[in-house]
């Protein structure tokens, strides 16, 4: 006889166990309580001074992680390959980075409530991109919107002509490369190939202050955290399985009776908007969003992060993103000119020596 | 141990299935007319008719490249014909619906190739098959009622797979495959099943046992079962029907077209 009740132990809805939840509380820990005390509270002369550089790199990492995340989502469980992540991840940022050239006010170069590129280029007034976007609400509104809506119309074309595998993956790669192209163009409206930079607010704070910087981080700190548990909610979910069972099989599941355009389009959808804001929580960071967020390259590093800390793990992927941009922050002090054929090697092993990335060593090891 | 799994299933939920939508007033259960199917000029179909009557197991046999599998490609609308219609009882036309349209309608469809999801458990297999809401919105907060355990338990012990519930499917034997898939079938509550060699690869002893699941579910679900095994064709099959060049050759009992003289010429005259 088949006792039910002890198969389906794996069956109901728990996150994570008692260690998972332990380490999460240590990271939340870190992020909201160690962080802004060492570089904060602790004075610059002493040695535990966790100083401004160190607050932004880690802010950029977790928002790459954040994307990380995302990308495991579509690719990890659904099996899509996208190599245009970095096009919603700008897109996301360029939306929110109009609201803070609004915020520059008269304070830029040329000292005229115009952002500067604008006044360079002799525009006097608002092009319609721009409505509004003066508005803190309106912007962060298009942060969400703009990727999702771009991921939207392209997945329910894509997926229901059922386009997949590598033709799936050209296709965003090229979508990302054209969206480049325009945004390069002075007439797009955009700032051309330099983009949006020399921010001084945000929400008439402002930007540069340590104070505003620590929250920042903190407020990314967050979000990456939620990305995590909204993403492992998914995956432990049935909607997560049949995901899982779209990667495997997915002629089977629409056998099953399952429309799979639908729940590709989902998750592809959700995937883009958590990109967006991940870009959005990075431009008032990093102090910049240009073109270059939108290259080919920049998206396969997207891939590569997920390769090598392991597809489908939701964690690995954000050991992912940590590790490769530590490494890539080392070699770019180092050997700056090395540091493409280092990535290139990197991926190389990781495909040939831990298909399962660095989550599969772990579980060796265990 | 066979009456085990024939009782389970007399007993089990396929009484339950809604015959919502779908009117079998006529005893027809499935009407093909006159499909036709060309892939590059090759007719895989050529204006084949058959019917299906309710509560029916047929046995469908055929040289290679007779159009077995194309037909049962058409019939889930992973092919659509070039002519002809296929009507799902008196009302539901399946030549304009969707693969998951057609199986929520109630046709389940076991490949040739045992195709199950390797990386999940036997359980949630059968979890994933199981008729419900397949929805994006209610796979996301649904949890499995006591009723839908029950039943997933139940099929367990029909396919003999209790043991191995929580076992990742993919390290399944061959022929143990080939039983999940047919349980994932019977999850689904279909009210046609169609079955694309369903024992290769089996032993003997398991094809033996399979032979009695089919003959149990029929007469509750209509069967129709392509086969290259003789030996098995022969111990199920009550009406056999023989494709040749993608349309019907001969019909009837095994003795009936064992004898006829077409039927021996393609099998034998060459």
């Amino acid at each position: 006889m088949t006792d039910v009740n002890s198969m389906t132990g794996g069956m109901g809805r728990r996150l994570y166990g008692p260690r998972g939840w332990t380490v999460l509380g240590l990271c939340c820990i870190a992020v909201f309580v160690v962080m802004p005390i060492l570089n904060l509270a602790v004075p610059a002369e002493s040695p535990f001074h966790v100083s401004a550089y160190w607050v932004t790199l880690f802010g950029k990492v977790m928002c790459y992680a954040i994307v990380a995340v995302a990308m495991d989502l579509v690719w990890g469980y659904a099996g899509i390959l996208s190599l245009g992540h970095g096009l919603f991840f700008a897109l996301g940022g360029y939306s929110f980075g109009m609201y803070l050239m609004r915020q520059i006010g008269s304070d830029g170069q040329y000292r005229q409530p115009m952002p500067d590129f604008m006044v360079f280029l002799d525009w006097k007034e608002f092009p319609w991109q721009w409505w509004n976007s003066d508005s803190f609400l309106w912007c962060a509104m298009l942060v969400v919107v703009v990727p999702g809506l771009l991921a939207y119309v392209f997945g329910y074309f894509a997926f229901r002509s059922r386009v997949k595998g590598v033709y799936l993956s050209i296709i965003t790669q090229a979508l990302t490369f054209a969206a480049m192209l325009l945004f390069f163009r002075n007439a797009t409206g955009f700032g051309g190939n330099n983009g949006f930079t020399d921010f001084r607010r945000i929400l008439d704070i402002p930007i540069a202050t340590p104070q505003t910087r620590m929250t920042l981080f903190a407020i990314t700190g967050a979000t990456l955290i939620g990305t995590l548990l909204l993403a492992r909610w998914l995956t432990t979910s049935r909607f997560g399985r049949v995901l899982a069972a779209i990667r495997d099989a997915e002629q089977r599941v629409m056998f099953c009776g399952y429309d799979t355009v639908h729940y590709k389009l989902f998750v592809w959808t959700l995937s883009a908007v958590i990109c967006g804001i991940a870009g959005a929580l990075y431009v008032p960071q990093v102090g910049i969003i240009n073109p270059g967020e939108m290259s080919p390259a920049n998206s396969i590093e997207i891939a590569i992060w997920v390769a090598v800390g392991g597809r489908g793990t939701l964690i690995g992927p954000i050991l992912g993103a940590g590790l490769v941009n530590g490494a890539k922050s080392f070699f770019t002090q180092a050997f700056p000119e090395y540091w493409l054929y280092a990535l290139g090697l990197i991926f190389i092993l990781v495909t040939l020596f831990l298909p399962q990335g660095v989550m599969g060593l772990m579980k060796k090891k265990t | 141990m066979s009456d085990n799994a024939n009782t389970s299933n007399e007993s089990g939920g396929y009484g339950r299935v809604s015959t919502g939508g779908l009117d079998t007033t006529h005893g027809v259960v499935l009407y093909l007319e006159d499909i036709s199917v060309s892939f590059d000029g090759f007719k895989a179909l050529n204006k084949l008719s058959l019917s299906i009557d309710i509560g029916e197991l047929r046995c469908v046999i055929g040289p290679n490249g007779a159009g077995k599998t194309t037909m049962m490609d058409v019939i889930t609308g992973k092919t659509r014909p070039d002519e002809g219609t296929v009507f799902f009882g008196q009302t539901i036309d399946l030549t304009k619906m969707s693969e998951a349209e057609i199986s929520t309608v109630g046709v389940g469809r076991k490949f040739q190739k045992p195709t199950i999801f390797e990386h999940h458990s036997v359980f949630e297999n059968l979890e994933l098959a199981m008729k419900a809401d397949k929805k994006v919105r209610s796979t996301l907060f649904s949890k499995l009622s006591s009723a839908q355990m029950d039943s997933i338990a139940e099929t367990l012990k029909t396919i003999r797979l209790g043991d191995n519930a929580d076992r990742v499917a993919g390290l399944l034997s061959h022929g143990q495959k080939q039983w999940l898939e047919i349980g994932m079938l019977l999850m689904q509550e279909p009210r046609l099943l169609l079955l694309d060699e369903p024992v290769a690869g089996m032993s003997d002893e398991e094809t033996e046992r399979t032979g009695e699941l089919f003959l149990s579910l029929a007469g509750k679900h209509s069967l129709v079962v392509v086969e290259h095994d003789m030996a098995f064709v022969e111990k199920i099959g009550r009406k056999i029907t023989v494709l040749h060049e993608g349309s019907v050759l001969a019909e009837g009992s095994m003795g009936e077209v064992q004898n006829d003289p077409k039927v021996i010429e393609v099998y034998l005259g060459r």
